[in-house]
């Protein structure tokens, strides 16, 4: 083990928050697919890479810029979440198993469906100079690009935060999310509910999708990598809003600082070592619903 | 209907075993290659590249180039009067994969000979199964050698041909001080083994040693540590989506190319392309071809391989040269083979046998004039040194004088030489099949 000053340390917790930002955009999608509908979405790592895809056709063939890409992700990665949830999804919301195969079938026909259409050499995604810039305050290093993510994390959790508990469709989810079958008998419609929010949620892996192909590499494949630590989010903060925000931060922080004093597989080893103990424990997560949850 | 967390659980632990269950179960046998080559019919050779996952990048132009060569060849009237046929199959750069494919393609499909592989770490997951088959693995691209295998033929550079010209040329230019930064297997850190002798040769200092896990996009925490160490360049081995992650981040994160550039043995054309030109600029590659080599050969085989179907990622780089090199290899080997058995009475191994010295001269190959060496099966090349344009191109900075010989345990003087034979310990004893 290495050892650590009080710069290093710092500048690894400004890191951590960048990470756990990442961490936790990739899986604000997955957790309200799973918290409200309950499906658990294989596909969500494809709905990422659809979202990069998407950036980069608007921008490569209709010269939209990058920042308006963004929210146009969004847009077109939830019409094809809500094509996907009338057409396959909303047939097995009994069947949780056959959701779970369905969607895994969806991410590959997606994967396989950007490979015909785009091929399956990487793309690129431009951005203006100023995001491969980096931003310096004293010794603390960090990167335009890095804080962009953040400030759309901090967004689209406001965001989904003041959609569900500020709002009538919120409330109307809640209640869905509660008891379906009481919600109905007061007149909501839960299957729209269900489609909406499925939509919502692979929208919001679009947003993310846009922003990690600037990270990362464009490729068909490229959600696989995401899905995981998505799941991991997912599953350690107990499928809430919530939940979430604090295993995303501490994952994202904990990946920093263990990179930092060792290195970068051993702080993965460390990680999962402690979330699997963690479940161990306490298999609901951190912040279960406490709700008629069998 | 809600899931369960535990339902959720057990359901996801199941789909992953769904997931990872289709193995073909596939017998070894040690039996020598079980078909016969005919004048006139096809003659069939495995290509063995991962298409999909975080090693296609590099490796599906290797299967396009390949293919390329094959229908060059083919056009030209084959191989002692037989056609190439290809059998293409995906690795999903999954090293179980790779495995499972080269078993099937050996004892079901019965190829020659197989093209495959880029890491490292795929080419020891197939070469047990190579040996046992006493079979024949064309490896197109650079690794680190310590192997002596009697069934391998490589047309790539090996570490003494690779990152021997590249250290001293970083140190002289840009300093003393390095940051070793690789991805987490067993050919950077090979290479890295290398690199620390000839830095300590030239008088250079080690600050740091990292490796990344294998398609991790992650390079924050790495990223402050050479921060913080302030090296005067970057020696990275790096390999596919990583790579690409890790130069964007680069300047990202604010680090400027002229102050501390990266010294890579990996990042090529392809990579460049990849990551956007302006990522990729000022940074230094040690290879043996570059697209931008001047000469007559390489002008033609980079017009009409672009020109053609399989050019259609717009770039040439040394992986697919060498690549492309291997192909030739391949038929020169199989016309002596054939030219002194017979073609019915063509084994993989004899292919091997009678490559030894074989030459892929100037008309034919882009990288300049190569040959086999007939010890241990390298190959002799003129390794270069380039330096990544503004427009993704490489300008060559520096070039070995003459071509320079292929040294498997350069660095491990007290292991011994690999001879066609196997590895020849300094006590004389003869070691078949080291990997």
């Amino acid at each position: 083990m290495g050892s650590l000053d009080l710069n290093s340390l710092i500048n690894a917790l400004v890191l951590g928050l960048s990470i756990a930002s990442i961490w936790l955009l990739a899986a604000i999608g997955l957790t309200i697919i799973y918290g409200v509908v309950g499906v658990i979405n294989m596909a969500h790592g494809e709905f990422i890479m659809l979202g990069a895809y998407s950036s980069y056709l608007l921008q490569s063939y209709f010269g939209l810029p990058f920042l308006l890409c963004i929210p146009a992700s969004f847009v077109v990665v939830a019409a094809i979440g809500l094509v996907i949830e009338r057409g396959l999804i909303r047939y097995l919301y009994n069947r949780p198993l056959d959701t779970l195969l369905a969607t895994w079938g969806v991410s590959i026909v997606l994967m396989q469906a950007v490979r015909l259409i785009f091929g399956s050499d990487p793309k690129y995604l431009a951005v203006p100079a100023l995001f491969s810039s980096n931003l310096q305050i004293g010794f603390i290093n960090l990167s335009v690009f890095r804080i962009v993510v953040m400030a759309v994390t901090a967004l689209v959790v406001a965001g989904t935060w003041f959609l569900f508990y500020r709002t009538r469709f919120g409330m109307q989810v809640r209640a869905v999310t509660q008891n379906k079958e009481m919600a109905a008998s007061f007149g909501i419609n839960a299957s729209r509910v269900y489609m909406l929010t499925f939509a919502l949620g692979a929208g919001l892996a679009g947003v993310a999708g846009s922003l990690f192909g600037v990270l990362n590499i464009v490729l068909p494949t490229m959600g696989t990598a995401y899905v995981v630590q998505a799941f991991l989010v997912v599953v350690t903060g107990g499928g809430t809003l919530l939940g979430s925000v604090f295993a995303g931060g501490l994952t994202g922080e904990l990946q920093s600082i263990f990179a930092a004093v060792t290195n970068d597989t051993f702080a993965r080893f460390l990680l999962f070592l402690l979330i699997v103990v963690f479940l161990w424990f306490r298999p609901q997560g951190l912040f279960a619903p406490r709700s008629v949850r069998r | 209907m809600k899931v369960s967390r535990r339902g959720f659980i057990k359901s996801t632990v199941v789909a992953a075993g769904a997931v990872a269950a289709p193995h073909v179960w596939l017998p070894v046998s040690s039996e020598a290659w079980g078909a016969t080559l005919k004048k006139g019919e096809p003659i069939k050779v495995g290509l063995l590249f991962s298409l999909t996952g975080s090693l296609a990048v590099p490796e599906e132009d290797s299967t396009l180039v390949m293919q390329y060569a094959i229908d060059e060849i083919n056009k030209a009237g084959g191989i002692a009067g037989s056609p190439i046929q290809p059998v293409i199959v995906d690795a999903k750069s999954d090293f179980a994969v790779y495995s499972e494919k080269a078993k099937e393609l050996i004892l079901r499909d019965k190829v020659i000979a197989i093209f495959g592989c880029y890491t490292s770490a795929s080419r020891k997951a197939i070469l047990p199964t190579v040996m046992a088959n006493n079979h024949l693995l064309y490896y197109p691209t650079c690794y680190e050698g310590a192997e002596c295998t009697q069934n391998t033929i490589c047309t790539g550079p090996l570490a003494n041909q690779h990152s021997k010209d590249l250290i001293p040329f970083m140190v002289q230019n840009f300093g003393k001080k390095v940051f070793f930064v690789g991805s987490n297997y067993v050919w950077p850190k090979e290479s890295n083994k290398n690199a620390k002798v000839w830095l300590q040769q030239a008088g250079g200092e080690l600050l740091g040693e990292e490796y990344i896990p294998l398609g991790s996009s992650e390079f924050g925490p790495v990223l402050n540590k050479i921060r913080e160490a302030k090296p005067s360049f970057i020696f990275s081995t790096v390999v596919g989506a990583s790579d690409i992650a890790f130069h964007k981040q680069f300047k990202q994160e604010g680090f400027k190319v002229d102050s501390m550039p990266i010294a890579s043995l990996t990042t090529g054309e392809i990579e460049t392309r990849a990551m956007g030109n302006e990522f990729g600029a000022g940074h230094f590659l040690s290879a043996p071809y570059f697209q931008a080599l001047d000469n007559p050969t390489n002008k033609k085989f980079v017009e009409n391989f672009l020109a053609s179907k399989y050019g259609k990622n717009g770039v040439t780089h040394y992986n697919m040269e060498e690549t492309y090199t291997s192909a030739y290899v391949f038929k020169y080997g199989l016309e002596a083979a054939a030219a002194k058995l017979g073609i019915e009475n063509v084994t993989p191994r004899a292919i091997r046998d009678n490559s030894g010295g074989i030459k892929v001269g100037a008309d034919v190959s882009p990288e300049g004039p190569i040959w086999i060496d007939e010890q241990n099966f390298n190959c002799w090349l003129v390794p270069k040194i380039g330096q990544c344009q503004a427009d993704g191109s490489f300008k060559i900075v520096k070039q070995a004088a003459e071509h320079v010989a292929p040294d498997p345990y350069s660095i491990y003087p007290n292991l011994g030489t690999c001879t066609k034979d196997g590895l020849k310990a300094p006590d004389g004893k003869i070691r078949k099949n080291v990997i």
